[in-house]
């Protein structure tokens, strides 16, 4: 029997496939739930969940709150403009003096990667999950990438994977890196040398591409990147109309995937940049079943980190 | 693991209990009208699917069958060493003012029925729940008792109960291991 032992989850990285897979298997039972008229399940009652976004986020936060709720569990949010960071305090003092509160578990996106490892060793009785921290991974969008993934296609072995943008900035690129070749799939990535981190194939499974053609010919899966104007200068691309003349996906180089190939983006959409509306809005975009699995899929990492065995 | 085994049930054993039971659910709601079955994941989902096909031989009327999963209504999530994969809960029907049968393979504490009580009122307000179990071997913890029965079996709390399926999910011998 799989069996989920970790009192955090970080980094996809730390998990091993059998792992992953329990995660994802369990969202699938999940989804049931939020198709219901009663909406909620008893699991975590009494748990406290605070959510700790030292970043903006709409879509995460809030799937976060609602796959919390769900399951019962109370969950309060602290956004940056609420929290005392803004007053100057660290983040071990406002760990420290959450904690003093008494929360089940953290749920954070800091800009700092690595930031959820400290704090998870200063909080010995508390799961951390990580929302996203720097550019090192994004665990929960990994993982409903792969459920949206597996929706499709019915396993994630042998998928051939292309992954086109801001690589350098992207930590929903590496958690999908991870998790992606542990699962089996082969990635292949396409961005300007400007946002290509040197040494990427070493993460995994993993072919960079001098083109965005050759990336993402015969795909079965083609994910598009968000540009992180707030994260660079301008000194990375030129302007937006000539990155997406190079790597923008429209309905033309769309045809060089599989026929079959779903489009997928982690959002917020630059419609135009990344990708034309037509693509967006086409048969092939999976990107709202993204957001709908998305609940799931934090339901399933709620589940997990409450029940497992704290070491 | 065990050093004894004993059959207590074998598969004709177990064909004779069901079609026992599906008579004794037939002449208490008096026919199949307004009548559901609703299986605890994953045992008791095989035995629903038996039960309902001996109730179509008898009434000639095919039942809906639903299967619940009580994972997420556990009373004791906290403390699993393995922690337990969620399964799918598939009840494709309206639960609303139907006459459910709930069925599971064995009866024990009571706790898993508690949960499956739970799990089924959140799809709706059932006209009522009978329960249905192919052994119920004791030592209950909860004020519950099973409406039809295939088999008592009184037990130590060191013994184990286990129904045996075979590959294609019929229920082929219930097992006692000291």
């Amino acid at each position: 029997m799989k069996s989920f032992k970790h009192k955090d989850i970080i980094a996809l990285r730390d998990l091993t496939k059998e792992e992953i897979e329990l995660l994802i298997e369990t969202a699938e039972g999940m989804r049931e739930i939020n198709s219901r008229d009663i909406k909620k399940v008893p699991t975590l009652r009494g748990k406290t969940i605070i959510n700790l976004f030292y970043e903006s986020s709409t879509r995460t936060r809030t799937s976060f709150e609602i796959a919390g709720k769900r399951l019962s569990a109370d969950t309060v949010n602290i956004t940056p403009s609420s929290s005392s960071a803004t007053k100057g305090e660290t983040l071990s003092d406002t760990a420290l003096n959450l904690l003093a509160m008494k929360p089940d578990i953290i749920v954070m996106r800091h800009a700092v990667s690595g930031s959820h490892y400290y704090l998870a060793g200063k909080l010995p009785n508390c799961s951390i999950i990580n929302a996203g921290d720097g550019a090192h991974e994004h665990p929960s969008q990994g993982l409903l990438d792969m459920l949206t993934m597996k929706d499709r296609f019915g396993r994630l072995d042998g998928l051939k994977v292309a992954i086109v943008g801001d690589i350098t900035h992207s930590r929903v690129a590496r958690s999908n890196i991870q998790g992606l070749t542990k699962m089996g799939s082969s990635i292949y990535l396409a961005g300007p040398p400007t946002m290509m981190p040197p040494g990427v194939e070493r993460l995994g499974n993993v072919t960079v591409c001098g083109t965005m053609k050759e990336a993402i010919q015969d795909a079965d899966v083609v994910m598009m990147l968000r540009i992180q104007q707030e994260r660079q200068g301008k000194t990375l691309m030129p302007n937006t109309r000539e990155y997406s003349r190079y790597f923008g996906l429209n309905p033309d180089n769309l045809k060089l995937a599989k026929p079959d190939a779903i489009v997928m983006h982690p959002g917020p959409i630059n419609r135009g940049v990344e990708m034309s509306s037509y693509v967006v809005d086409g048969d092939q975009s999976r990107v709202l079943k993204q957001v709908e699995n998305g609940v799931a899929v934090r339901m399933a990492m709620l589940y997990h980190v409450a029940g497992g065995e704290l070491e | 693991m065990s050093a004894e085994s004993t059959v207590i049930l074998d598969m004709a054993g177990i064909r004779r209990a069901l079609t026992r039971i599906a008579h004794e659910v037939l002449e208490k709601n008096k026919g199949v009208d307004n009548l559901v079955l609703v299986g605890i994941r994953t045992g008791g989902v095989h035995l629903a699917r038996e039960l309902a096909a001996r109730l179509e031989e008898i009434e000639g009327a095919k039942l809906p069958v639903g299967e619940v999963d009580i994972t997420l209504y556990r009373d004791d999530i906290k403390g699993h060493s393995a922690h337990l994969p969620v399964g799918k809960t598939d009840i494709p029907f309206s639960v609303e003012g139907k006459k459910v049968v709930l069925v599971d393979d064995v009866l024990f504490t009571g706790r898993t029925i508690r949960a499956a009580l739970d799990a089924i009122m959140d799809h709706g307000r059932p006209a009522c729940i009978q329960l249905a179990v192919l052994v119920d071997r004791g030592h209950r913890e909860l004020p519950i008792r099973a409406d039809f029965v295939g088999r008592n079996v009184p037990t130590s709390l060191k013994e184990n109960i286990s129904v045996k399926f075979d590959a294609n999910y019929a229920p082929a011998e219930v097992v006692l291991e000291k």
